[in-house]
């Protein structure tokens, strides 16, 4: 109990005192997690339209494929990059191990398939009500898709923030690929993970407490563009 | 209304994937990376030298702290320039495949036995041997990192010097987590159970709970650090000579002065054993 207490005074302190490490930690902890969740969006969005408007044989083992790659354990796929990126690896003469981007790979990973899947319901739900309208008007193919991804906007921000909260949240993938290098690599969750071996366990749920308030602010200010767009333009 | 969205979104991935290039390009700066081992990284030792060898030498050293195992893995794959370790058994085979250059003896620190202040299993003394077998023969709890890193492997040393054959004796007692020197330490803490640690850890663990130091002081103890460039013949990208620089420096007479100066609470917790000549920091 006592502890708690601690941490949440403590945590007040580190957002008050807001020094300069702890601002580099959270500054790469969002480069890393937003570029994620930027690339992530543009491969999920384009995949989970594409299978939402199209029918072709094995259609509903790829969407069982699809649903299951959300449930991926990130330090699965952090030591499936490690081992593309590593020296050993295929990809190893870019040197990329232990660097921000490879951190951002494993993330666009991780992340990719929740938004591709999410977004894929969201459309096809879209496109059952649309579906003959869009037909009369001669709207098939990759332009329904289109129409489709422009129409579910709202809801599909809302998938954008899921993957987001899963980037942010995730310590097992950048762990791995990126070494919790001081300076370098160490962002928010790493470092959460490191004062908890150090034994440090108020320090740690501070920063975990600062950690969700990040998050949480995301959150609301993506909440209000929606709901200022929804009444502007919807 | 439609075109501007997409543009816009183009323009914020274009955004990201040009700030990743930026930090890319930071990274061509004189940099080395070092595969050391969670005690040195979490005692603080290295946040104490590297700032002193950048400013003698310019040159950045971004630390991934790892088990030794994992650390010497880390050299094999070529994923770092220097691996800085202490089990000398497993150095002295990663040198004679190949993958190390050379082994240096840069200094030495001690592993102490951490127990419950009732001590149940009468562990205390100064002899190691003999507390690992009151430990096995009361079946007190123990936790064991169960991870090959070189106190893993130190661990089992001394049992085997101890006269216990784990094989025959491991029950529930005997507790392999898997996990770093600070994880086990809170498992340990947790379930106030014994476990074998390096002091320097020890020393700045602050979930300490019940648990104090039962065995210390037996020269069996003493814990050597070997450092070791990782072949250039191997992996041609090795940095050998910022690698190197690191080395020679960690060996001369200011870097051992460095080492020696780290203390928590008035404690010094390396003790700089490099053999002499020591060589001059280029």
């Amino acid at each position: 109990m006592n502890s708690l207490t601690d941490a949440f005074v403590g945590a007040l302190q580190l957002i008050l005192n807001a020094d300069a490490t702890l601002l580099s930690i959270i500054g790469l902890s969002l480069q890393v997690s937003v570029s994620a969740v930027a690339l992530a969006s543009v491969l999920g969005l384009v995949l989970g339209s594409l299978i939402a408007v199209s029918r072709f044989p094995g259609r509903s083992l790829v969407i069982a494929i699809l649903n299951a790659t959300m449930g991926l354990p990130p330090v699965v796929i952090g030591l499936l990059v490690y081992m593309l990126l590593s020296r050993a690896g295929p990809l190893g003469s870019y040197g990329l191990l232990f660097t921000p981007t490879a951190m951002v790979i494993a993330q666009v990973i991780l992340i990719s398939p929740i938004i591709a899947a999410l977004s894929r319901q969201t459309i096809e739900d879209a496109w059952r009500d649309y579906r003959e309208q869009l037909a009369s008007l001669g709207v098939r193919g990759v332009s329904a898709a289109r129409t489709l991804l422009w129409d579910s906007r709202f809801s599909l921000v809302t998938i954008t923030l899921a993957g987001l909260g899963r980037a942010c949240a995730e310590v097992g993938a950048v762990m791995i690929v990126g070494g919790n290098i001081d300076g370098v690599t160490r962002v928010m969750t790493t470092a959460i993970a490191l004062e908890t071996t150090k034994g440090d366990l108020p320090l740690a749920m501070s920063l975990g407490i600062v950690l969700v308030l990040i998050v949480l602010a995301i959150n609301i200010l993506a909440q209000s563009l929606k709901s200022f767009a929804e009444r502007r333009y919807g | 209304m439609k075109k501007t969205r997409q543009e816009h979104v183009i323009g914020i991935v274009a955004a990201c994937v040009a700030t990743l290039g930026i930090s890319a390009a930071n990274a061509q700066e004189r940099f080395i990376t070092v595969a050391s081992t969670t005690s040195t990284e979490q005692s603080g030792l290295f946040g104490h030298l590297l700032p002193i060898f950048k400013r003698d030498t310019g040159i950045d050293v971004r630390v991934v702290a790892l088990g030794t195992g994992q650390a010497l893995d880390t050299g094999r794959r070529g994923d770092a320039d220097v691996v800085f370790v202490h089990d000398k058994v497993a150095e002295e085979k990663f040198v004679a495949e190949g993958f190390g250059v050379e082994r240096i003896e840069v200094m030495y620190n001690d592993f102490v036995l951490v127990g419950p202040k009732a001590d149940p299993a009468k562990a205390n003394g100064r002899d190691i041997s003999l507390g690992l077998k009151r430990l096995a023969d009361s079946k007190a709890a123990f936790v064991s990192r169960g991870d090959k890193s070189g106190t893993h492997a130190a661990e089992l040393r001394y049992w085997k010097a101890a006269g216990v054959d784990l094989d025959a004796t491991k029950g529930a007692w005997y507790r392999e987590t898997g996990s770093g020197m600070g994880s086990a330490l809170n498992t340990a803490s947790a379930m106030n159970a014994y476990i074998l640690t390096d002091r320097g850890t020890w020393l700045s663990f602050k979930n300490r709970g019940e648990l104090a130091i039962q065995v210390e002081g037996d020269a069996k103890l003493f814990n050597q650090y070997g450092v070791m460039l990782v072949n250039p013949v191997k992996h041609p990208h090795v940095k050998r000579d910022l690698g190197q620089r690191f080395i020679d420096w960690l060996v001369s007479v200011a870097g051992q002065k460095a080492i020696a100066d780290y203390k928590i609470g008035g404690e010094q917790l390396f003790f700089p054993n490099a053999k002499p000549p020591m060589k001059k920091a280029a």
